[in-house]
């Protein structure tokens, strides 16, 4: 039934998009490292964690786009996932460092011995092994997810309480995890790291191999939602989003489907925080904060929300837009920004990739429209007898 | 300290013997005064303590000033003459004058001044000796200031002297505070009477608050055995008078960011209530009412300088205005095209507040910008164990004046009949031939207009930057999904509850783990209540 499921997932366009992310993570790393310096193909070594960072950012924008693009959950919170996946990874890395920090204590990071703590806590057992360490980065944010989305799906917490919620529920972990007694560092967070399996993480070696891992992450990730988005489990999801009531009429469990893309989106977005984490070399709490965490909601409507290329091609685009902008003129990115997400939501409802069908159907739709009577709106909105108030 | 008492009995001595009324009565001549003031500059400081004591003891009001700026070390004299003087600025600079006559004395120079050296040994004795000397001056100001200050010290070293000034004063409530300080002071001799230590300790009790506390807490240790369960009861009592304030301080504390949160909410509740719209860029519109507030300020402190305690009041008109056509600009541009999307409209005025936000940090830079309190808004009052400021307190009158007019705007106006309508059905309501659009527009303006003037009212407590905003931005949305939408009292009493809880929780847990809390409480609410405290009934509310 999985190979069924896998075939169907890959006769689609989604075949393409694995196919390329593969080539770009064999291609990527050996023009780093094969090639000699100064050759023109060759990637320059900075150049590898970026792209990784921005592949690990699509590979969350695609996780939220499982649950908004596909679910019509509009989480304001994914940012939140991100971030627990990336404290999980930050711990193990963490504990690499062993007496090379600069206090020299075998167990305690630096920051806890600098707190005057005697014993590691509780939850720090064990994140020295990369398999716990890894278990954590899928188990947290997974368990989190399903515990908050069984709480609010089952009582039906829909729309924009749901995203004021989730909103609530980053900023909470946010508060929280500025505060030095919860024991990840405070507001500096987790840094300084090492290695990572024993091989320095600032290698080159050691970068090519993040961003091969991360983008052949991307690329199961791109299978996994393909899987699901063409499942029958998928086709119900699809209708959840477009009609709540009347899929829960029909006799389906809307509130397990809507749990089950949660509860995958954040493990989604997890493992991309854990990858994101090593390649930036931090983690702080400012990764809660829930300004990022709409950020990812525009990078997955740029793109074009309900496919699968669209959140990849829309995380990528937006943030080399952002690199470049804060690079060359720092203070107009947020203008850019703020720009891009009225510009999106008023005229690019399905995004970039809707834009293409878009212009497609446009001259039809043209012709239609012609026919149509105007909308009660524009008859009010045209033939106000009255002055506008307030003008 | 023998020495200071010897000359203070000499000082009460020579003041009673004379006859005089009131010491301070006593007038001595300039050419009899201005040798005893020269001879607080030669010798030691030994010498200084004794020129004191006889300048106290003239019992002149002239010497008042001398001894405080003595205190203050500002004291100086001419070192070829050994004259000394005062001059008219901070560190020997200025014009040179005599104390005793404030005559100028042109032929002096800053050149050959120095300064009267002053130990701290010597402004103990100076303080004693200038409470002394207001303690039985004429005027009442002076005598109620000097028995305060005693009170706040209760050094035993001046019981005397409040002994013979409880029994020259005439105006009962001076003489009270004067007795309260003895009483303090009585706490703090353990070999006064017993009959003296049952007699003050209901006085100090009377005082009431913290500073009563601790002085009972002390004397608990050195009184005599006899009167310990009298203060112990004392104790007692206070601390429960203490324990009814401090709970009362936090009601207080809860109400007044209870109304902060009432006015950054309730401008937000009706929009979402009347169009279902979220408006992220609700905080950036009070934040741009308060630097309306401080455009303003700057305006009249260029042009207009006494109309400053005005300034509020032209303001709040001013902030509403252009945060409501702002408002209207928003609707009508963006939001308007995105009707039945409420997601995309949060996401639309997201990326608003960014340009806002952003735009202001170009205009106004991202300096932090401070708005002055107007004097009727500054200062505090105490009411009973509160001490309430001006200017919260006149927030939280605001607050409430905002939400009833906004309550008799809604009931009685006919675009409040309209607002209700759509609030309840939609369609209905078009269908009755009400101008859909043009009610979206005014709830917009008004929402915003009401934010604006929250920005004006937040511009009182705290700073103005362009992040202003966004402070309150996620604490509103918080208020409005708890009281739920389509009912102003929702909003209210979200506003009060969660501002309350906040400041309850605070002490135990401290400010940060406390707003986890309730950050925690309201998810967990939300999923009993999904639509809030106050739902709309009715079937339009069903998704």
């Amino acid at each position: 039934m999985i190979t069924q499921a896998l075939f169907r997932a890959l006769d689609k366009k989604a075949i393409w998009i694995v196919a390329i992310l593969l080539v770009v993570a064999i291609a990527v790393p050996m023009s780093n490292l094969m090639l000699p310096e100064g050759h023109p193909l060759r990637l320059p070594n900075y150049a590898v964690p970026l792209f990784g960072k921005y592949l690990t950012f699509a590979m969350l924008a695609l996780a939220l786009d499982l649950v908004w693009g596909y679910c019509g959950i509009l989480s304001l919170g994914h940012g939140a996932f991100f971030a627990i996946g990336g404290y999980a990874m930050g711990m193990y890395l963490m504990r690499q460092i062993g007496t090379r920090g600069v206090y020299a204590n075998p167990i305690l990071p630096d920051f806890m011995v600098f707190l005057n703590w005697k014993e590691l806590p509780w939850y720090w057992y064990g994140m020295d092994n990369f398999w716990i360490a890894m278990l954590m980065v899928v188990l947290v944010p997974g368990l989190l997810a399903f515990v908050f989305g069984f709480l609010a799906f089952r009582s039906r917490v829909t729309g924009v309480y749901l995203s004021i919620i989730t909103q609530a529920m980053t900023y909470a972990l946010l508060l929280a995890f500025f505060r030095n007694d919860m024991g990840f560092g405070g507001n500096n967070g987790l840094t300084d790291f090492k290695d990572i399996l024993g091989q320095s993480i600032s290698a080159p070696t050691t970068r090519a191999a993040l961003f091969a891992a991360s983008a052949i992450a991307l690329a199961i990730a791109v299978l996994a939602c393909s899987m699901i988005v063409n499942s029958k489990l998928g086709k119900v999801m699809v209708a959840v989003r477009d009609a709540e009531s009347r899929t829960r009429f029909l006799g389906y469990r809307v509130e397990y489907v809507k749990l089950f893309a949660f509860v995958v989106s954040a493990i989604i977005a997890g493992i991309a925080g854990a990858l994101y984490v090593p390649q930036v070399g931090i983690i702080n709490p400012s990764e809660f904060d829930p300004a990022n965490s709409i950020e990812v909601v525009i990078w997955t409507a740029v793109g074009g929300r309900g496919t699968i290329i669209g959140p990849i091609i829309g995380g990528i685009l937006v943030n080399v837009g952002k690199s470049y902008f804060t690079g060359a003129f720092p203070e107009y990115w947020l203008f850019a920004l703020g720009a891009l997400f009225v510009v999106t939501t008023l005229f690019l409802p399905k995004g970039i990739v809707g834009l293409i069908g878009q212009y497609r159907a446009a001259t039809t739709r043209r012709e239609q429209h012609d026919r149509d009577a105007p909308t009660p709106m524009q008859v009010e909105a045209g033939a106000d007898p009255q002055p506008k108030p307030a003008e | 300290m023998n020495a200071i008492s010897l000359l203070r009995t000499i000082a009460l001595f020579l003041a009673l013997t004379l006859g005089l009324a009131s010491p301070a009565q006593a007038q001595v001549a300039d050419a009899e005064l201005t040798p005893l003031v020269d001879a607080l500059a030669p010798g030691n400081f030994k010498d200084r303590e004794a020129a004191i004591g006889v300048l106290v003891a003239t019992g002149d009001p002239r010497v008042v000033p001398v001894l405080e700026v003595l205190l203050e070390g500002e004291l100086y004299f001419d070192e070829a003459s050994g004259k000394v003087v005062f001059t008219s600025e901070a560190g020997g600079e200025g014009t040179i004058s005599d104390p005793a006559t404030g005559a100028e004395l042109p032929d002096l120079t800053e050149d050959g001044l120095d300064k009267v050296k002053v130990n701290n040994g010597l402004r103990r004795v100076l303080r004693t000796a200038i409470g002394q000397m207001t303690l039985l001056s004429e005027d009442p100001g002076v005598r109620l200031f000097a028995a305060q200050s005693i009170l706040r010290d209760a050094d035993p070293a001046q019981l005397e002297l409040l002994d013979s000034a409880i029994a020259a004063e005439t105006d009962a409530s001076i003489r009270r505070v004067m007795e309260q300080a003895r009483a303090a002071i009585i706490l703090k001799t353990p070999d006064a009477s017993v009959e003296d230590w049952q007699a003050a300790i209901p006085v100090v009790q009377a005082i009431g608050g913290r500073d009563a506390l601790n002085t009972l807490t002390t004397a608990l240790n050195t009184a005599p055995e006899a009167v310990k369960p009298l203060i112990q009861t004392a104790i007692d009592g206070l601390a429960r008078d203490r324990a009814v304030w401090d709970v009362a301080q936090n009601v207080w504390f809860g109400i007044s960011l209870g109304s902060v949160l009432l006015l950054a909410a309730i401008g937000l509740a009706i929009t979402f209530g009347v169009m279902g719209v979220i408006n992220m860029a609700h905080g950036e519109m009070v934040m741009l009412g308060a630097y309306t507030t401080f455009v303003v300020q700057e305006v009249i402190r260029q042009n207009f300088p006494g109309l400053f305690d005005w300034s509020l009041a032209i303001a709040l008109p001013l902030a509403f205005l252009v945060t409501g056509l702002i408002g209207i600009a928003i609707e009508r541009g963006v939001i308007r095209f995105l009707y039945g999307r409420p997601l995309e409209t949060l996401l639309a005025t997201w990326g608003l507040s960014l340009i806002i936000q952003q735009a202001v940090q170009r205009i106004f830079t991202a300096n932090i910008r401070e708005v002055g309190n107007p004097t009727w808004m500054s200062g505090s009052f105490e009411l009973g164990g509160l001490a309430i400021t001006w200017n919260r307190f006149y927030i939280v009158i605001f607050a409430l004046m905002v939400f009833v007019a906004l309550l008799l705007v809604l009931k009685y106006t006919a675009i409040g009949l309209h607002m209700r309508a759509v609030t309840q059905n939609r369609r209905m309501a078009s269908a009755m031939g009400i101008r859909t659009p043009l009610v979206d527009a005014m709830t917009f303006g008004l929402g915003s207009g009401i934010a604006g003037l929250a920005g004006v009212a937040l511009s009182q407590i705290g700073n103005v930057s362009p992040n202003l905003g966004q402070g309150y931005i996620i604490d509103s949305f918080m208020v409005v999904v708890f009281g739920g939408v389509g009912n102003l009292w929702g909003t209210l009493v979200g506003a009060l509850t969660l501002g309350i809880a906040n400041k309850f929780i605070e002490p135990y847990a401290g400010a940060v783990l406390g707003k986890i809390i309730i950050l925690v409480l309201i998810i967990l609410f939300i999923q009993r209540r999904p639509r809030g405290l106050f739902a709309l009934k009715g079937r339009s509310i069903e998704a």
